[in-house]
């Protein structure tokens, strides 16, 4: 009788959940890619992780900041790996402000490996004047912080559409098929041959958006394949101690006259 | 029941593999509980610090940060060094060598972190009875080239890793 | 614990035991008699107390790294995921512990609805249990406001705006929980101090729970009272500390399946965006394990009433063992009352999955559907079949059961009839 409660149990809720809830007319889902780091041993794909960190730089970062990252984060393990030269020199590259000095004045100097990405802007406030009233948000957690992660971000990037008839924009306002109500203020800034791939991969605004997608997916999770290893590690280790102690509890019951 | 059903034969495999194994998953659960006290990512990355010293006067010094802690760098003057160097070694609780103790060619720098090896305050500079700093917290005395001479402290005062970026820049760390 | 009287062997053994008998208290708990059918439902007890030492610990590790200020409470999450030693494991622990700490703590509760160890004379368990339950949910509450993300600060909002509904001091009530005009920094502050409190409270009405349940000793699925020690019981250990041990073990992979590959489905997305006190969140929802909670709170269309009703849902559970009248405590042999408690397992969850759903059309109507059987479910159901029910033949101990009737056939595998 139990067992059979348990069933209907099961079933009504599974009928409960399965009715797909009431969304807005214009909502599509986002395009579901298979991502390297899918999976229970998903790990990120390097070179995409470099050119992903190019389109960041050259076209991202002028209006999205990213707080968390430090330079430092590109050589590390499970990261784009770029090697100790490389990241002193992009770390070197940005002019960052420091200070104050002996004098009291601030003052700017080449970047180091342990310093904090440069915002693009020095607060909410301004990067929201500059940007049409839309704050460019913080891309170090946006893949954990949209529902939908990584395939949501990537078909933003590439759901730019004319706005279909009847639909009126204001200025500075675009069309996108993934965002939500369709209207968002970032114009689409993926064009064919924007960057020049350092590997010699071309850059079609699709692979752009894949490799910026899978740069801002490591951003977010930068302990992923760590995760992964680990993971999979101790769940091996549990499986098998699980089995020694169920044998174990198999034999200590075995002297009373009752089953486990 | 009766005693001997109730007791649990130690011996049997199945037993010590699992004893041995749980025991093995518990250690490995308690480390990281233990490193995550030690220095992070973000501690170990600020190990290097840059320090001008185009404005220091012979026989002065400076006192700078570095991983928390002071670092007295010290201008000084032939006389000064000269005095260093004339203690004999048996007079010296921890021997060293005063060339040792600084970069060859770069006598006058004395670069070393301002800590006392006895428990950890800053010294006092110019105070002492051999010209060199003095702690406050419990008299240890230290020479004009940061060596234990007198007082609780075991060692001389340590010497940070660095390097002379250029005449007027040390890099420590 | 006066069963026997332990002597330590050793000459110091006893000297100690004399001033301070902690060596009796482990030759009790050692030779503690337990019913020798308990099921895995009944593993859930121990479950707890690892979800409980795991959360402590965890906690206090992130208390090291944590900084309870609003400017600063996000980055130093951050700072814990991408910087400290093993901080994105400890923290994933410690996040998804609670929500596993919910799941064993719900099957336990459902395990006493079921087998009606909520019944005389074991009352004081059960409000105990009951106290515990409800600051975890405080607890719960306080932990998912520490990030400081939108669903934090939203979350935080929402709830102590529940207090407003009091009539008169309302007001006063929810500005001093703030010490603000909203939810802003003293709040943050408060809760954290809180939040690190409540877990020892808990402790210590876990000893409680756990001495209360050592006086009338454990009930078990067949629901009879048996003497102890008797051919019906096994010692604590090794039997129950094993059966325990298997049952945590397995426990602890589901648990992993989620710190390891999903840490976040059970949390929110909005979490990761900073607290912003001028954007509400389209989809405001706490944590699943709040939801049914907040079915109830949100099926009523006054705000006092819904507050009301959402503090009766739980406050009622404690006058649960007057209102039930059944003379039998096992719902094994409640054929009438069985049907009931599956459906109201069936209606929780359909509360919880409604909580998570907009507060309209279909969902509203489900709710109000589900909130009126809960009540009625404790209020009259309850009572009611507890006083009609003609129950099954009860057997007359562990060892010994009745096999003719109507009696469960489960059972009969269960209880095994060599004696």
């Amino acid at each position: 009788m139990i067992k059979f409660n348990l069933k209907l149990l099961v079933l009504s809720f599974l009928l409960l959940i399965s009715h797909k809830p009431l969304q807005s007319a214009e909502m599509v889902d986002p395009i579901k890619v298979d991502w390297s780091f899918k999976g229970l041993t998903g790990t990120f794909d390097r070179a995409s992780l470099q050119r992903g960190f190019q389109v960041y730089k050259e076209v991202c970062a002028s209006c999205h900041s990213m707080q968390y990252l430090s330079y430092r984060n590109l050589g590390e393990p499970g990261g784009p790996e770029f090697s100790e030269q490389e990241v002193k020199a992009i770390a070197a590259s940005f002019e960052i402000e420091d200070g104050p000095d002996s004098q009291g004045e601030m003052f700017t100097r080449p970047g180091k490996p342990s310093d904090k990405f440069k915002s693009p802007y020095p607060n909410v406030q301004a990067a929201t004047a500059a940007n049409g009233g839309a704050y460019p948000p913080d891309m170090s957690v946006l893949v954990k912080a949209r529902k939908g992660g990584a395939n949501y971000i990537y078909s933003v990037l590439v759901g730019y559409e004319d706005p279909p008839p009847g639909v009126t924009l204001d200025d500075g306002v675009y069309y996108n098929k993934y965002m939500a109500g369709n209207k968002i203020k970032m114009p689409n800034n993926l064009m064919d041959g924007l960057v020049e791939y350092a590997d010699g991969t071309e850059s079609t605004v699709d692979q752009m958006a894949k490799d910026v997608t899978t740069f801002l997916a490591w951003a977010a999770e930068p302990e992923l394949e760590e995760r992964h290893k680990t993971g999979v590690k101790v769940i091996i280790y549990l499986v098998l101690l699980t089995t020694l102690v169920y044998l174990s509890m198999k034999k200590i019951w075995s002297r009373v006259d009752t089953e486990v | 029941m009766s005693k001997e059903e109730k007791k649990v034969n130690r011996r049997d495999f199945l037993f010590t593999a699992s004893y041995t194994i749980g025991a093995v998953g518990v250690g490995a659960v308690i480390w990281p509980m233990i490193d995550q006290m030690n220095p992070d990512k973000a501690q170990q990355a600020l190990a290097t610090t840059e320090v001008d010293i185009s404005s220091i006067e012979p026989g002065k010094s400076i006192t700078v940060l570095w991983r928390g802690k002071p670092i007295f760098i010290k201008k000084r003057t032939p006389e000064e060094i000269a005095e260093a160097r004339a203690v004999k070694l048996d007079d010296l609780p921890d021997p060293q060598k005063d060339e040792d103790r600084v970069k060859e060619g770069k006598d006058e720098w004395l670069v070393m972190l301002g800590v006392c090896t006895h428990l950890g305050c800053v010294p006092l500079k110019d105070k002492g009875e051999f010209n060199g700093w003095f702690c406050p917290c419990h008299g240890s005395h230290y020479d004009v080239s940061g060596r234990i001479r007198k007082g609780p402290a075991p060692t001389n005062m340590e010497i940070p890793k660095f390097e002379f970026v250029d005449s007027n820049t040390i890099k420590i760390g | 614990m006066s069963e026997h009287e332990y002597v330590p062997k050793s000459k110091a053994g006893k000297w100690f035991n004399d001033r301070l008998p902690l060596l009796t208290l482990g030759a009790h708990l050692t030779d503690y008699p337990t019913p020798k059918n308990l099921n895995y439902w009944w593993t859930f007890g121990g479950i707890l107390t690892f979800c409980l030492i795991t959360q402590i610990v965890t906690g206090i590790v992130l208390a090291m790294h944590y900084v309870a200020h609003a400017d600063l409470a996000f980055a130093s999450v951050e700072h814990i995921m991408r910087d400290v030693n093993y901080g994105w494991l400890i923290r994933y622990i410690h996040s998804n512990g609670a929500s596993m700490f919910f799941l064993a703590v719900y099957i336990h509760i459902f395990r006493s609805l079921f087998y009606g160890s909520y019944k005389s004379p074991r009352e004081v368990i059960w409000i105990i249990g009951l106290m515990i339950y409800l600051l975890m949910m405080a607890a719960a509450f306080m932990g998912y406001v520490l990030p400081w993300g939108q669903m934090s600060f939203w979350g935080a909002t929402v709830i102590t705006n529940l207090f407003s509904a009091i009539p008169l001091v309302g007001d006063s009530i929810t500005t001093w929980l703030w010490g603000a005009y909203s939810v802003d920094n003293p709040t943050l502050n408060r809760f954290f101090s809180l939040h690190y409190l409540i877990p020892f409270l808990i402790l210590g009405l876990v000893v409680l729970h756990i001495w209360a349940l050592h006086v009338p000793g454990n009930n078990n699925p067949v629901g009879i009272d048996i003497k102890k020690p008797s051919k019906d019981t096994v010692p604590f250990h090794p039997y129950i500390t094993i059966k325990d041990a298997f049952a945590l073990l397995v426990f602890m992979i589901i648990f992993a399946g989620f710190v390891f590959f999903t840490p976040n489905v059970l949390g929110h997305s909005d979490n990761y965006i900073p607290a912003n006190p001028l954007i509400t969140p389209a989809h405001i929802v706490p944590e699943w394990y709040l939801l049914p909670f907040y079915a109830i709170l949100r099926s009523v269309p006054d705000k006092l009433g819904g507050v009301i009703l959402m503090f009766s849902a739980i406050f009622i559970l404690f006058v649960l063992p007057w209102l039930d009248t059944s003379k039998v405590r096992s719902a094994v042999f409640r054929p009438i009352y069985r049907q009931f408690f599956w459906i109201l397992v069936i209606d929780v969850l359909m509360l919880g999955y409604v909580g998570a759903m907009p507060a309209e059309g279909i969902y509203l109507v489900l709710a109000r559907v589900g909130t009126v059987y809960y009540f009625l479910h404790f209020i009259v159901v309850m009572p009611v079949v507890g006083y009609l029910e003609k129950t099954d033949p009860i057997p007359m101990s562990i060892s010994e059961p009745v096999l003719t009737g109507g009696a469960e056939p489960s059972l009969a595998r269960k209880v095994n009839d060599k004696v």
